[in-house]
C-alpha cells in the first residue's frame, strides 16, 4: 500500500499544508513533523513560486517570505529527505508548472522518487494539460493528483477517473485562504466522483475551524486545511512548530 | 490545432476552476466569429465609433530624412481611445455581452488597455473593473483617472513587482472566483487558449486592412513591417496577414530598457529567454534559472511584461518572424525624432518600432517601403517623457 493510501486506510485524513522553506529548510522539517505528532496523516509541502495565481493572499505571502530568503526548488527535497529519516507520513509538493518544468521533468520526478515525495498537485497543470508530466509521474510512481472545483460539472467524473493518490476537491470558487461560509454543494460532487473511483476524496480551500473540519469529514476522505496553518507560520517567526501542534491537534480532534 | 498550440507553445495551463468557462468561451468564440450578424455588428462598431479603417500614411519627411526606403505608420494612434486596444475590446465586449455577461474585468499596463476597455464597457452597459499594477498607477495617473471618468473601478495591484503581469495574476484571480456574470478581456495574445488566437483575429484587421492600402499605394508589398512587441497584440495583428507572404519581413520590437545584458529590461526573446509555462501558455518567459518570474523592466508600461505570446514564439522558432531590441534611450529618441519630424507623438510602446524603422530604412533603397505600426499615441507618456529629460512639469 501506497504511503498515501496508508494515510486514508481506515479514518479520515487530515492534510496539512506549509509552504516550504516559509522560516527556513529546518522550521518547514519541524513543522511537518508537528503535524505528523498532532495527527495529520498527509502533509503538502508548497514549492514556493513568484506568481502563485490560484493563492489567496496568506499563501502568496509566504512564497514570498520563502523566496526572500532564496529559498529553491531543490531546497524541497532536502526538507523531504530530512523528515523521511524518522517518518513514513505521506507527502505531496504543490506547485505551479514553471519550477517543475524549469527543473526538468525527468531530473525532478526522479528526484521525488529518489527522496520520497508520493504525490504532485499541479494547479495550472489542469486535466487538459494532464500529459504534459504523466508519463513522468507513472514511471517514478508519484501520484498526479488532479483538481475537481464547483464549476468542473460535466468534466468531474473525467478528471476524477484520471487522478492518483486523491481526489483534490475544491470547496469554493476563487483561490486558497479562509472563509466562513462554504455554500457548494459537496455532496452531490463526492457522489458524482465516487461512481467513477475508488480513490479518496479530499476537501481543501477556506477550511479553518473547528466546525467545517467536523462537517467536511463527514461527507470526504480527507479534510485539507493550508492557509490557516501557513497564518500560524506568518505570526510565529521563531518556533511555528508547537502553535502547528496545537492547532492541528484541536482540528483533529473535530474528525 | 490541439487546445489553441502554436508547435509546442500555447495551451491552456489553468486552474480547473476556470476550466468550464474556458471551454464556454472557446466554443461560443468559434460560433461567432462566422456568424454574420456578430461580424457586421462588430464591424460597425469599429468603422463607425472606433474610427477605422486607421489611417495607412507616408510619412514624407521622416523616409527622406532617413535617406533610404518609404516609411509607412499605420495609424491605430488615430482609432478611438488612441490605440490599436479599441479593436480587440469591441470585439470581446460584444461577445461577453452576447454571452450574457453583465460584466467586464480587465489587466492593463500603460493604461490603454484599461482604458479601452473602460470605453467598450460604458458602450456596451457593462460593469468594468480593472486591476493595474500600483507602480503603474503612478507611472499613468492619467489614464488611472480616465478610467474613472468612463464609470470602471481601478483596482491598484499591490502584489509583487506591481506592474503588468502582477495584474494579470491579480484579474485572473478575480475571475476564478466570479465567472457567471463577468468576462476576462485578456488584453493582448496570451493567456491560455482560445485568447491568444482570439485577441490576433481582432486585432488582425491592423493587417488586413494595410495590405489593401500599401497594395493601392505602391503596387506591391512592402519589405518589412515592424511593430512593438510586450505581449504581442499590435504585432501579431500587424503581422498576421502577412504570415505567408514571406517577401515581407516581420520585425518585433522588444523592450531593452537599460540594456538585455543588464537585469533591467523586458526582452524575452532578444534576451534568449528559456521555454516556461506561465499565465495559462507554454512559451518564452524571462525567468531564472529554478524558473521564478524575472521582475523585467521598460520606461514603456505597455512592454513590461515578461513573456510573449506563444504564437509570436513560434514565428521565432520557425524563423518566419524576427525580433530585435530596443532600449529606453532608442525608445525616447524616436520618440521625440517622430513627434519632431512628422508632427506625431508616438506612445512610447510605438517608439519601440519607431527606433528600429530608423535603423532599417537607411539600408533598404528608396524603392521599398516599409510599414511600422504606431500602435497608439503619446499623450499618455508626456509626462513620464519630461520626467525622464529631467524636466520638472506643473500640470
Amino acid at each position: 500500500m501506497s504511503r498515501i493510501a496508508q494515510a486514508f486506510a481506515d479514518k479520515k485524513a487530515f492534510i496539512g499544508f506549509i509552504t516550504g522553506g516559509d522560516g527556513g529548510i529546518q522550521a518547514s522539517v519541524d513543522n511537518i513533523l508537528a503535524m505528523e505528532r498532532a495527527g495529520a496523516s498527509l502533509v503538502e509541502i508548497g514549492i514556493p513560486f513568484s506568481d502563485p495565481v490560484a493563492e489567496g493572499p496568506i499563501i502568496q505571502q509566504a512564497n514570498i517570505r520563502a523566496l526572500d530568503k532564496d529559498i529553491k526548488t531543490e531546497d524541497m527535497f532536502t526538507i523531504v529527505e530530512q523528515v523521511r529519516k524518522v517518518s513514513q507520513i505521506a507527502l505531496v509538493f504543490l506547485t505551479y508548472a514553471n519550477p517543475v518544468y524549469a527543473y526538468g521533468y525527468d531530473r525532478f520526478f526522479a528526484r521525488c522518487k529518489q527522496v520520497g515525495v508520493d504525490g504532485i498537485i499541479i494547479p495550472d497543470i489542469p486535466f487538459e494539460e494532464s500529459e504534459e508530466i504523466a508519463s513522468y509521474c507513472e514511471r517514478y510512481g508519484v501520484d498526479q493528483i488532479l483538481l475537481v472545483s464547483p464549476t468542473s460539472k460535466q468534466r468531474i467524473q473525467a478528471v476524477a477517473k484520471k487522478s492518483r493518490g486523491f481526489v483534490y476537491l475544491v470547496s469554493s470558487l476563487g483561490v486558497t485562504g479562509t472563509r466562513d461560509n462554504i455554500t457548494t454543494d459537496l455532496d452531490t460532487i463526492i457522489k458524482q466522483i465516487k461512481q467513477v473511483t475508488s480513490v479518496p476524496v479530499a476537501i481543501g480551500f477556506g477550511i479553518h475551524a473547528k466546525q467545517q473540519v467536523h462537517d467536511y469529514a463527514k461527507i470526504a476522505d480527507g479534510v485539507i486545511v493550508g492557509s490557516a496553518i501557513v497564518k500560524l507560520c506568518e505570526q510565529h517567526p521563531v518556533g511555528a512548530n508547537q502553535a502547528i501542534y496545537e492547532y492541528v491537534n484541536d482540528l483533529v480532534s473535530a474528525i | 490545432m490541439n487546445n489553441g498550440r502554436y508547435g509546442d507553445h500555447g495551451g491552456q495551463y489553468i486552474p480547473e476552476t476556470l476550466m468550464n468557462e474556458i471551454h464556454q468561451l472557446t466554443d461560443f468564440y468559434e460560433t461567432m466569429k462566422d456568424d454574420e450578424t456578430f461580424k457586421k455588428e462588430l464591424m460597425t462598431l469599429l468603422n463607425e465609433y472606433a474610427g477605422r479603417p486607421s489611417l495607412l500614411y507616408e510619412a514624407k519627411r521622416m523616409s527622406k530624412d532617413l535617406g533610404g526606403a518609404k516609411v509607412y505608420l499605420k495609424r491605430e494612434d488615430l482609432n478611438h481611445t488612441g490605440s490599436h486596444k479599441i479593436n480587440n475590446v469591441l470585439g470581446q465586449v460584444l461577445l461577453a455581452k452576447k454571452m450574457g455577461k453583465t460584466r467586464v474585468i480587465a489587466e492593463t499596463g500603460a493604461g490603454q488597455h484599461g482604458v479601452a476597455t473602460a470605453t467598450a464597457a460604458a458602450l456596451m452597459d457593462m460593469e468594468c473593473e480593472i486591476f493595474m499594477g500600483e507602480e503603474d498607477t503612478i507611472r499613468q495617473a492619467l489614464n488611472v483617472y480616465r478610467m474613472e471618468l468612463l464609470g470602471a473601478k481601478v483596482h491598484p495591484v499591490t502584489t509583487g513587482t506591481k506592474t503588468l503581469k502582477d495584474a494579470v495574476n491579480e484579474t485572473m484571480r478575480e475571475w476564478a472566483s466570479r465567472m457567471d456574470d463577468t468576462h476576462y478581456v485578456l488584453g493582448s495574445v496570451m493567456g491560455p487558449h482560445p485568447f491568444p488566437m482570439m485577441v490576433r483575429d481582432f486585432q488582425a484587421i491592423i493587417s488586413q486592412e494595410m495590405k489593401e492600402q500599401v497594395l493601392e499605394k505602391e503596387g506591391r508589398l512592402p519589405k518589412a513591417i515592424i511593430a512593438c512587441v510586450g505581449g504581442g497584440s499590435n504585432a501579431m495583428g500587424s503581422f498576421y496577414n502577412f504570415i505567408d507572404d514571406e517577401d515581407v519581413a516581420l520585425i518585433g520590437c522588444e523592450a531593452a530598457g537599460k540594456g538585455i545584458d543588464s537585469t533591467l529590461h523586458a526582452a524575452t526573446i532578444t534576451s534568449n529567454s528559456p521555454k516556461g509555462i506561465f499565465h495559462g501558455m507554454k512559451s518564452y518567459f524571462c525567468q531564472d534559472e529554478v524558473g521564478q518570474i524575472a521582475p523585467v523592466y521598460s520606461i514603456s508600461a505597455g512592454l513590461d511584461y515578461p513573456g510573449i505570446g506563444p504564437e509570436h514564439a513560434h514565428l521565432h522558432d520557425v524563423g518566419r518572424a524576427t525580433y530585435v531590441a530596443i532600449s529606453d534611450d532608442e525608445a525616447v529618441d524616436a520618440f521625440h525624432y517622430l513627434s519632431r519630424i512628422e508632427g506625431i507623438i508616438p506612445a512610447i510602446e510605438s517608439s519601440h518600432a519607431i527606433a528600429y524603422a530608423m535603423k532599417l530604412a537607411p539600408t533598404l533603397s528608396k524603392e521599398d517601403s516599409i510599414i511600422v505600426t504606431l500602435s497608439g499615441r503619446g499623450d499618455k507618456d508626456v509626462a513620464a517623457i519630461a520626467r525622464y529629460k529631467g524636466v520638472d512639469l506643473h500640470e
